[in-house]
C-alpha cells in the first residue's frame, strides 16, 4: 500500500496522540551538545515552546507511530473498532521529523506513543528502535518520552529506560472495574506490575550510577502515568486516593488528569456527556495540595462533599479552610510554614517571602497585600499585627463572599 | 564591549550631583564598578543620575558632575551578599531606565541593613525582584519562542553547501547576550544566527560573533518545515477543550508576529464549536435514559436510527420469551446476531432456517425454548439488495462492530430487565454484544465467562458458542465436527442452568 504523503500523516497521527496530557519535557538530567556531533540539551527546566488554544503546552512532538490497534478500548479514539483514518511512520521518519523541529527550536524533544500493530512486543521494540535512532545514530541529545506497553515483555520495555528521559504507562481509568468495563483488553494487574518493574529498574540504575561513574544512564526523569476522568463513575476521592498510592508505591514524578472529551466515532459504550473541564482544573489543584502544600490524601478528601466530588465553584483549599475553620485564623507573623501553605490565597512563593520578611519586620495586612495576588482571600484567614478577622470565620456566608462570581466561572465552563 | 573612557577621580563635594552614562546596556561588571566607586565615596543614591546609553539624565541632572568622586584612601570596599548580587545580575538585564539607580539604591540601604534583601516587603526589594522576574521569562520566552528559518548557503572552501538556521527575534529586555549560552550549548554543531533589533548573534559551529542590529528584512521570510509545523500544531490541539486565557497567560499576543503557528489560532478557536459539535454528532450518541420496561425498548428500536442499519427498508425484531418466573422464566437468555430475511418479515426472533436448526438442537439437549428469553445483539436485518436469479434477494450482510457497540444499549436494557442467570451467545457478534469485545468462539467457548451487572444490577455468566447459520453453511466433516461441538456446547449450558437453578 502505497503511503501517504508525511503531511497527512502527521496530521493524522499528531491528532491521535492529542488525547495524551502530559507534554512535560523537565526533570532530566543536564547535558548539552557540545562534546558531541549532534544536537540538543537540556538544562532541568522544560521548555513550553508554544502554547495551543486548549491553554496546553506545546513542549514536545508528540506522536503515535501508528494509529492501528488491535485494542478496543471504549474510550479510545483509535480502537479496533473506530472508523478513523489510519496511517504509520516508520522510526526512522520519526526521527527525522523530530530532528528537524528540534533544530529549527519548535520542541525539546519527541513523546512517542502507539497503537498496538501485530503485538505488543513488536510494538515496544519500533518504539525503542526510534529512540535507539535519535541517540546512537544522530547523537540527539534533547528530551525524550516513550510510553511504554504494559503488556510487552519487561526486558523490551525496559530497554526503553536506556534511551528516555522519561517513560509512563497508562492506568488509563482509576478504578480496575472502570479498566475491566471500558478497556477489556487490558488488565489492572498487568498496569501495576509493569510500573513496579519500571520503579525497580530506575532505582537499581540510580544505584548503580552512585557506584560507578559509567553506569548507564535509565530514565533519569522517572515515569508518569495518565487517568481519564469523567468515563467511568470514579468519584474525585476515588481519584485522589488512587494518585496517591501511585506516588508512593512506584514513586511517579506526575499522574496526569485527562478529563474525557468526545472523541470522533465514540463507542457506543460511553453514552456520556462531557465531565466540566473545571473538574479535571481542580483535580490538578488536589494533586498540588498533596505535592507542595503538605495535605494527606485523606485531607483532600475530606475537602470533597459527601458524594466524594470536590466542589466545582471554589478550589479544593478554599473548601478545606471553609470546613476545618477551627484550624484558621494563623498569625503570619508566628505560625509555622505548614500553617501558611494552608491558608488559602498563599501560595508556595508568598509564603516563602512571608517568612523570610517576618525576620525583618512585624508584617502588616499591606505587606502581605503585596506578596499576594488577592489579599480580600487571604483577610478572612490571617492576623497580621493590624488585622484580626473578627468572627469572619464563623460567618455563615464565608464561601459566597470568597467564591468567585459566577459570571468569572463562565470562563472556565465554555 | 566597548570599555569605559578613563574617569578623572576627584572627592566628593557637598550638594555636588553626578551623572554616570552608561555605555552599556547589560554588563553588570560596568554598573559594579561605578557603583563601587560611588559608594565608597559616600554618594547617597539620590545625588546619582544613570543614563542609558545614547540617553541623557534629563533636566535634573542636566548640569551634573559627569566626573565621579574619588574614593577615600581608607575607605573599606563594600561588601555586599551574595542574594542581592544574583538578582540585580538580572534585573540589570532590565529595559526599565531606572534599574541602575535602584539597584544603587537597594546597595546603599544594604550597607546599612545587610539583611534588607530578604524583606520582600520593602517597595524597593520588591521592585528589584520584579524586574529581575520580568527578565528571567523573557529570557525563557525567547529560548522557547525563537523559530528558526533554515538558508542554503554555499559552504567554506572544500565544503559542501551548508545549512544556516537564521532567526528574527524582537526581546523586551537586554537579554541576548545572556542567552547566547543556551543557544550555544543546545545547538553546538549547527551554523545559526539570531537577529534582534538591539543586536545580533553569530555561531559558526566553533565560535560566537556578535553583530549589529539588525531587521526583520535581514532574516529569511519562510521556511517550508514551517508547513509541517503549522499542521502539528493545530492537529494536536483538541477543539473540545478550548481554553483561550490559558494559551495567552503564556503566550501572550506580543510573542505571536514572529512565529509561524500563531497565524492559524483566529482560525483554529473560530473553529472549535463547530468541531467539537461535529464530533460530538458523529460520536457519542446520548442514549438518554435507559429504558424501564420490555416494553419501552420494543417502541425505542421501532424509532431507532442510531446506526444506518435502522434506516433500511426493514423492522426492528423484539426479543420473546418469559421475563420472570411466573410467568416460566428458566433463567436463560439466548441471543443471536440479528434478525434475517425471516425474522424481518415475521417480526420474531430465531424463525427462519437457522432458527428451526437451533430449535432441534436445543430439544436434544433438553433445554425448554418456551422458558428462555430469546433476542439478538442487533435489533435490525443488515443487509445488501441483489438480483439472484431474476429476482430480487435481501443477502446478509454481517454488522460492524461499531453497530453492535450502538445496540449495545438495547440489549443490555433487556438484560437488565429481564436478569437471566445464564445468557447464551452464540456466534461472534452476539458475543461482542455482551462483553463489548471480540472473542474468539474457539478460545470463549466451553467456560463461562462473569458478566457485570448493568448500572450495578443483575451479574450473571455468559457462555458462548457458535451461531446456527454457521453450522447451515458447513458442510460434510466440517459441519458434522462443528453440530459435535454445538451439542457439547448446549449440553454444557443446559448442565449449568440445571445447577443454577
Amino acid at each position: 500500500m502505497a503511503e501517504k504523503p508525511i503531511l497527512e500523516r502527521l496530521k493524522t497521527l499528531a491528532d491521535a496522540a492529542k488525547y495524551d496530557a502530559s507534554c512535560a519535557s523537565s526533570g532530566t538530567t543536564k547535558r548539552d551538545s557540545r562534546s558531541g556531533k549532534g544536537i540538543g540539551s537540556t538544562e532541568g527546566m522544560g521548555i513550553c515552546h508554544a502554547y495551543a488554544p486548549d491553554g496546553r503546552c506545546i513542549s514536545l512532538l508528540k506522536l503515535l507511530l501508528t494509529n492501528h490497534c488491535v485494542f478496543d478500548c471504549h474510550y479510545c479514539v483509535n480502537r479496533k473498532s473506530s472508523n478513523v483514518e489510519r496511517a504509520r511512520f516508520t522510526p526512522q521518519e520519526v526521527a527525522d521529523l523530530t530532528l528537524s523541529f528540534y533544530k529549527r527550536n519548535y520542541i525539546e524533544g519527541l513523546f512517542l506513543s502507539s497503537g498496538i500493530i501485530r503485538n505488543s512486543n513488536h510494538t515496544m521494540e519500533m518504539l525503542v528502535e526510534t529512540a535507539r535512532i535519535l541517540r546512537e545514530e544522530q547523537d540527539f541529545r534533547g528530551y525524550i518520552h516513550l510510553k511504554t506497553i504494559p503488556e510487552a515483555d519487561p526486558e523490551i520495555v525496559q530497554r526503553a529506560g536506556l534511551y528516555a528521559d522519561r517513560v509512563s504507562i497508562n492506568v488509563e481509568l482509576p478504578t480496575d472495574a472502570g479498566l475491566t468495563r471500558l478497556a477489556p483488553d487490558k488488565n489492572a494487574g498487568q498496569i501495576d506490575g509493569a510500573m513496579a518493574g519500571m520503579n525497580s529498574a530506575i532505582v537499581e540504575a540510580k544505584d548503580a550510577k552512585k557506584r560507578f561513574r559509567h553506569a548507564p544512564r535509565f530514565a533519569p526523569a522517572g515515569q508518569s502515568t495518565q487517568m481519564i476522568i469523567g468515563a467511568d463513575a470514579a468519584s474525585d476521592t476515588d481519584i485522589v486516593t488512587r494518585a496517591s498510592s501511585l506516588y508512593t508505591r512506584h514513586r511517579l514524578r506526575r499522574v496526569y488528569y485527562s478529563a474525557f472529551s468526545p472523541i470522533p466515532d465514540a463507542s457506543a459504550v460511553l453514552p456520556l456527556k462531557r465531565p466540566p473541564l473545571i473538574r479535571e482544573h481542580r483535580l490538578y489543584q488536589s494533586d498540588w495540595l498533596m505535592r507542595f502544600y503538605g495535605y494527606a490524601p485523606h485531607e483532600v478528601a475530606a475537602a470533597a462533599g459527601a458524594d466524594g466530588m470536590l466542589p466545582l465553584d471554589i478550589d479544593p483549599k478554599l473548601a478545606w479552610a471553609l470546613k476545618f475553620r477551627e484550624s484558621f485564623p494563623v498569625d503570619v507573623n508566628r505560625a509555622p510554614k505548614e500553617a501558611l501553605l494552608r491558608v488559602p490565597g498563599l501560595g508556595t512563593r508568598a509564603v516563602g517571602q512571608i517568612l523570610m520578611a517576618r525576620r525583618h519586620r512585624r508584617l502588616r495586612l499591606e505587606d502581605v497585600a503585596k506578596m499576594t495576588v488577592s489579599v480580600k482571600k487571604v483577610q478572612p484567614f490571617i492576623v497580621t499585627i493590624d488585622w484580626r478577622p473578627v468572627l469572619l470565620t464563623d460567618r455563615a456566608d464565608l464561601k459566597a463572599l470568597l467564591a468567585p462570581k459566577a459570571e468569572q466561572l463562565e470562563l472556565f465552563v465554555a | 564591549m566597548t570599555g569605559h573612557k578613563e574617569l578623572e577621580l576627584q572627592h566628593v563635594r557637598l550638594g555636588t550631583y553626578y551623572v554616570v552614562p552608561m555605555a552599556t546596556s547589560d554588563d553588570f561588571e560596568e554598573w559594579r564598578d561605578h557603583a563601587r566607586r560611588l559608594l565608597m565615596a559616600d554618594v547617597p543614591p539620590d545625588r546619582v543620575a544613570w543614563t542609558e546609553p545614547g540617553g541623557s539624565a534629563g533636566d535634573l541632572f542636566s548640569h551634573g558632575d559627569r566626573r565621579l568622586p574619588a574614593p577615600d584612601r581608607d575607605a573599606a570596599p563594600p561588601r555586599v551578599s551574595r542574594r542581592f548580587i544574583e538578582i540585580a545580575r538580572t534585573a540589570l538585564l532590565n529595559s526599565d531606565y531606572k534599574r541602575f539607580s535602584l539597584l544603587y539604591r537597594v546597595l546603599w540601604r544594604l550597607q546599612a541593613k545587610p539583611k534588607l534583601i530578604e524583606d520582600m516587603a520593602d517597595p524597593d526589594v520588591r521592585a528589584m525582584a520584579d524586574m529581575a522576574r520580568e527578565v528571567r521569562r523573557d529570557i525563557h520566552k525567547m529560548r522557547a519562542f525563537v523559530r528558526f528559518r533554515v538558508v542554503e548557503e554555499e559552504g567554506r572552501p572544500g565544503e559542501d553547501r551548508s545549512e544556516h538556521y537564521v532567526a528574527w527575534f524582537e526581546p523586551f529586555h537586554h537579554i541576548l547576550r545572556h542567552n547566547a549560552g543556551f543557544f550555544t550549548r543546545r545547538f553546538a554543531n549547527m551554523r545559526w544566527s539570531i537577529l534582534t533589533p538591539r543586536g545580533s548573534l553569530h555561531w559558526d559551529g566553533k565560535t560566537l560573533h556578535e553583530g549589529p542590529p539588525a531587521t526583520r528584512a535581514d532574516a529569511p521570510g519562510g521556511d517550508p518545515a514551517e508547513d509541517l509545523w503549522r499542521s502539528y500544531y493545530a492537529s494536536i490541539f483538541n477543539p473540545a477543550r478550548l481554553k483561550i486565557g490559558a494559551m495567552l497567560k503564556e503566550m501572550p499576543r506580543k510573542y505571536w508576529k514572529n512565529m509561524p503557528e500563531a497565524q492559524l489560532i483566529p482560525e483554529l478557536i473560530a473553529g472549535a464549536q463547530a468541531r467539537e459539535a461535529a464530533m460530538v454528532e458523529k460520536g457519542a450518541l446520548d442514549m438518554g435514559e435507559r429504558p424501564a420496561t420490555l416494553g419501552a425498548i420494543e417502541r425505542a428500536i421501532h424509532a431507532c436510527a442510531r446506526c444506518p442499519i435502522g434506516e433500511l427498508h426493514n423492522t426492528a425484531v423484539m426479543g420473546e420469551g418469559p421475563q420472570s418466573v411466573a410467568e416460566g422464566f428458566s433463567g436463560l437468555m439466548i441471543v443471536g446476531e440479528q434478525p434475517g430475511d425471516h425474522e424481518d418479515q415475521q417480526g420474531r426472533p430465531f424463525v427462519g432456517p437457522a432458527g428451526q436448526l437451533l430449535d432441534v438442537h436445543l430439544a436434544e439437549a433438553g433445554i425448554d425454548r418456551s422458558a428462555a428469553y430469546v433476542t439478538n445483539a442487533v435489533k435490525h436485518f443488515k443487509y445488501v439488495p441483489k438480483v439472484v436469479r431474476g429476482s430480487k434477494r435481501r443477502l446478509h450482510q454481517n454488522p460492524s462492530a461499531k453497530e453492535i457497540d450502538v445496540c449495545r444499549w438495547w440489549v443490555e436494557s433487556e438484560r437488565m430487565i429481564v436478569q437471566p442467570r445464564l445468557v447464551l451467545a452464540m456466534g461472534a457478534s452476539a458475543a461482542r454484544g455482551m462483553l463489548g469485545k471480540t472473542v474468539s468462539i474457539t478460545k470463549a467457548r466451553g467456560s463461562p465467562i462473569p458478566l457485570d451487572g448493568i448500572d450495578g444490577v443483575g451479574g450473571s455468566e455468559l457462555w458462548v458458542t457458535a451461531h446456527p447459520s454457521y453450522l447451515l453453511r458447513l458442510d460434510g466433516a466440517g459441519r458434522e465436527e462443528q453440530e459435535r461441538l454445538f451439542r457439547i456446547d448446549l449440553a454444557a449450558v443446559a448442565a449449568r442452568l440445571a445447577e443454577l437453578a
